[in-house]
């Protein structure tokens, strides 16, 4: 650990605390229909597409009506991305001929990116066409995380609502999070990767007759657009095996920094939108508060973990001291010189805390200790910044169960921002926050053990029950990092898809696990919204639990950390912390 | 029902907007802005491509040349792939054992004083990428020794060779140092022969 690592930490932090106010609050008027600076531009456009949809872009929605068309779009969204995956064949913009991918990659492949996962079992220069990536990948990492934007913008009307059960309407969230958002800022983020020279190319791949007389493949492709959007959506899926380690994606430390802010950027500034749509900056404040917390718990062990030696490395008889700015020792499997072990640790624990998913580094190399963070961030259930919307929606079931357990703890009727939160809420509470631990241990349990399951794993002993409980926790969290020995796709002729087949048991499983675990949280805050925007709003009494309060976010932490220490101990204990305190190689 | 012409509509839209308008815009006002960068900042050398300022490649077998570090695909840039090697995996283990075995072999000769815990990192573990361009400055010190003393040139000329392509943290913080090898090789060789 070095002065530089910290100080590079610190600044991170800095610049995106000094952001998310900015962000917030225009996302804030963007979303209430103010005017902002951008609106002469597009509102012609918004208008535009909202004559196209006719007259379901006019209707207030109630929260059936809001869902239902979420699930709509998704389903068809789904249809149309496996339908792209399984033509490649027949595709412009494909210089290098790949053929179809395989049915049970596509379908995990449709439902990851549809779902803002981003799962992939396929590397993308070696199985996809540039047509495929773009029209197909790119469209649904914009259209993704605009519907997880919107539903958090219709949770938070459903909130405040002072009667009345409309939570506004989806299309018009949806083309306004692309609109006003998603994509100025991808513009934005794109020139600044080419200009470090990421690659926005068209052309096929390069022969080059290397110095020493042998020869490279080199790839190319328009990833510079894709990754903007892969890294500002939460989105996550590489245009490249590697992801962000691969220079063509990622060629600076600079370009680094930019895609680290893209990560938590909208995830965070999303705090501030929604203190102020509720009228309570101050309690936007305490979650993102809360939320940095526990990001800079991460960042700590897994940058103390990363820079001492790995068992194996040890073995070897390699040290791991770093030297200033000779050597930046530690862990270096798996990683890349430009980015060291600072870098390469904030990126990990960033993306897994955002429901990212993308990588610089790569994550089945790290220490047990270094791989603690990632995976313990997945399984708390991204909402510690979280998914573009979904992450702050599923902090806010944690806050009302909070809410809920103070008030049992103080005898008094629990309410938030107000209103009263009852029976019904809560149940829709347990069945938004214990859906995907239940996803992630039943589908991790059954995958150890068939031999269908165990295919998949790659490291011996307790590394591949992480691989394994890392997959599914990811999946089910709709992360999208990996632990990449853990395969779905088998490509003996690479590049390519001549002769490739997908291991069934773990694709399906993993489509699964990424549709339930996206849309039943969803679907779940949505209904609360429903519920809650019925109600009446009371004014504060004194047995009121202030929401802006140290109090309330030190109880926040607290809950968020015991029910995911009490779901996973046992899961973790079984993997990461095995390997963490043994000294045995496998 | 009526969600499902919206949902098309709005696919249709979607695709063609974002999914064409906007990567084939993006193709053009990077080619416009940026040039090569966009291309893959790729080195040519009487013609014919021979790299990439941003890809490492394969030098091993020649002793006059500074080695990259360790990569597990062959330094294919069409097909990356990490190695996936766990940290208590006894296959890395015996990996990383064998490269420092190599690296001492190589360049025990030439840098006095060096044993296996006075390898940087950087030369026995793989790269993220497989084609990382950079090496740490550690490492390229080390094998200075060995290219003054093959190639006949004065110590001191090797390491202002090796500061001219040695790329700092920007702006004095983000990221790591690292010496670009492909580069170096090549300011080598037009200094030798040009």
């Amino acid at each position: 650990m070095t002065i530089q690592g910290w100080l590079q930490i610190a600044l991170f932090c800095a610049v995106l605390t000094a952001l998310v106010p900015l962000l917030g609050a225009y996302m804030a008027r963007v979303y209430s229909g103010e005017r902002t600076w951008l609106t002469p531009l597009m509102a012609p456009l918004e208008r535009g597409f909202l004559r196209l949809i006719g007259s379901r872009g006019a209707v207030e929605q109630d929260w059936k009506s809001y869902g239902l068309a979420v699930l709509v779009f998704s389903f068809c969204s789904l249809v149309l991305l496996y339908s792209i995956l399984r033509t490649q064949g027949i595709q412009p913009f494909n210089p290098e001929g790949f053929g179809p991918v395989p049915w049970d990659v596509s379908f995990n492949a449709a439902a990851s990116f549809v779902t803002n996962t981003n799962w992939q079992f396929y590397a993308g220069e070696s199985t996809l066409g540039y047509f495929a990536q773009m029209t197909g990948l790119a469209v649904q990492n914009f259209l993704s995380a605009a519907v997880g934007m919107s539903v958090l913008i219709a949770v938070t009307r459903g909130i405040v609502s002072r009667g009345g059960e409309s939570l506004g309407n989806f299309w018009v969230d949806l083309v306004r999070s692309v609109l006003y958002v998603l994509l100025p800022i991808s513009i934005l983020g794109a020139l600044v990767l080419i200009s470090q020279g990421a690659v926005q190319s068209l052309g096929g791949y390069v022969e080059a007759a290397t110095l020493a007389g042998g020869d490279q493949g080199i790839a190319l492709g328009p990833a510079a657009s894709q990754i903007a959007i892969k890294q500002l959506g939460t989105n996550g899926g590489g245009f490249f095996g590697v992801n962000s380690a691969m220079p063509f994606e990622n060629p600076t430390g600079l370009s680094n920094f930019v895609q680290l802010l893209f990560i938590l950027l909208i995830p965070a500034a999303l705090t501030a939108t929604y203190g102020r749509m509720v009228g309570n900056r101050r309690h936007g404040w305490a979650l993102y508060g809360v939320m940095l917390a526990l990001f800079l718990v991460g960042v700590v062990t897994t940058y103390g973990g990363e820079s001492a030696a790995t068992p194996a490395q040890a073995d070897a008889g390699i040290e791991a001291s770093a030297d200033g700015s000779h050597s930046t020792g530690g862990n270096l499997e798996g990683k890349e010189q430009r980015f060291g072990i600072a870098s390469s640790s904030l990126w990990s624990v960033a993306t897994t805390a955002a429901s990212n998913g993308s990588v610089n580094s790569s994550l089945d190399s790290y220490s047990g200790l270094g791989a603690m963070a990632p995976l313990v961030n997945m399984l708390t259930g991204e909402v510690i910044f979280g998914g573009v919307g979904s992450g702050l929606y599923g902090m806010l079931m944690m806050v009302l169960l909070t809410v809920f357990i103070a008030g049992l703890m103080v005898g008094r009727t629990p309410e938030y921002l107000g209103k009263k939160i009852g029976a019904r809420e809560i149940k829709l509470v347990l069945v938004g926050t214990l859906t995907v631990p239940l996803l992630v241990l039943g589908l991790t349990a059954l995958a150890v053990s068939v031999p269908a399951g165990k295919e998949s794993i790659f490291n011996p002993g307790p590394q591949g029950f992480t691989e394994t409980l890392y997959a599914y926790g990811s999946q089910a969290n709709n992360n999208g990092s990996a632990f990449a020995g853990f395969t779905g796709f088998v490509q003996p002729n690479a590049p390519g898809n001549a002769g490739s087949y997908g291991l069934a048991f773990a694709d399906l499983l993993g489509g699964v696990a990424m549709l339930l675990g996206r849309f039943v949280p969803l679907i779940a805050a949505l209904a609360i919204a429903g519920s809650l925007a019925g109600k009446r709003i009371a004014p504060p009494g004194p047995g009121t639990l202030r929401v802006d309060s140290g109090t309330f976010s030190g109880l926040l932490v607290f809950v968020i950390v015991v029910v995911a220490a009490l779901t996973f101990f046992p899961a973790l204990l079984l993997g990461p912390i095995t390997q963490a305190l043994t000294e045995r190689l496998f | 029902m009526r969600e499902l012409r919206s949902t098309i509509v709005t696919l249709l839209v979607a695709t063609i907007a974002l999914g064409l308008l906007y990567p084939l815009a993006m193709t053009a006002l990077g080619g416009a802005l940026f040039g090569d960068r966009a291309g893959g900042s790729l080195i040519e050398r009487d013609g014919e491509v021979v790299g990439s300022r941003l890809l490492g490649q394969s030098f091993a077998g020649d002793d006059d040349y500074f080695q990259s570090r360790p990569s597990v695909t062959g330094y294919a840039a069409d097909a990356t792939a990490f190695s996936n090697l766990g940290p208590n995996s006894r296959r890395l283990a015996n990996q990383i054992s064998a490269r420092a075995d190599r690296y001492l072999a190589r360049e025990g000769s030439y840098a006095s004083g060096l044993t296996r815990s006075r390898i940087p990192p950087d030369a026995v573990m793989s790269s993220g990428s497989g084609v990382d361009p950079q090496i740490s400055l550690a490492n390229a010190s080390i094998q200075a020794n060995r290219i003054a003393a093959v190639r006949g040139l004065p110590l001191d000329e090797v390491e202002r060779l090796i500061d001219e392509h040695t790329a700092n943290r920007q702006l004095g913080l983000l990221g790591e140092p690292g010496v670009n090898v492909l580069e170096l090789n090549l300011a080598l060789d037009q200094e030798d022969g040009g």
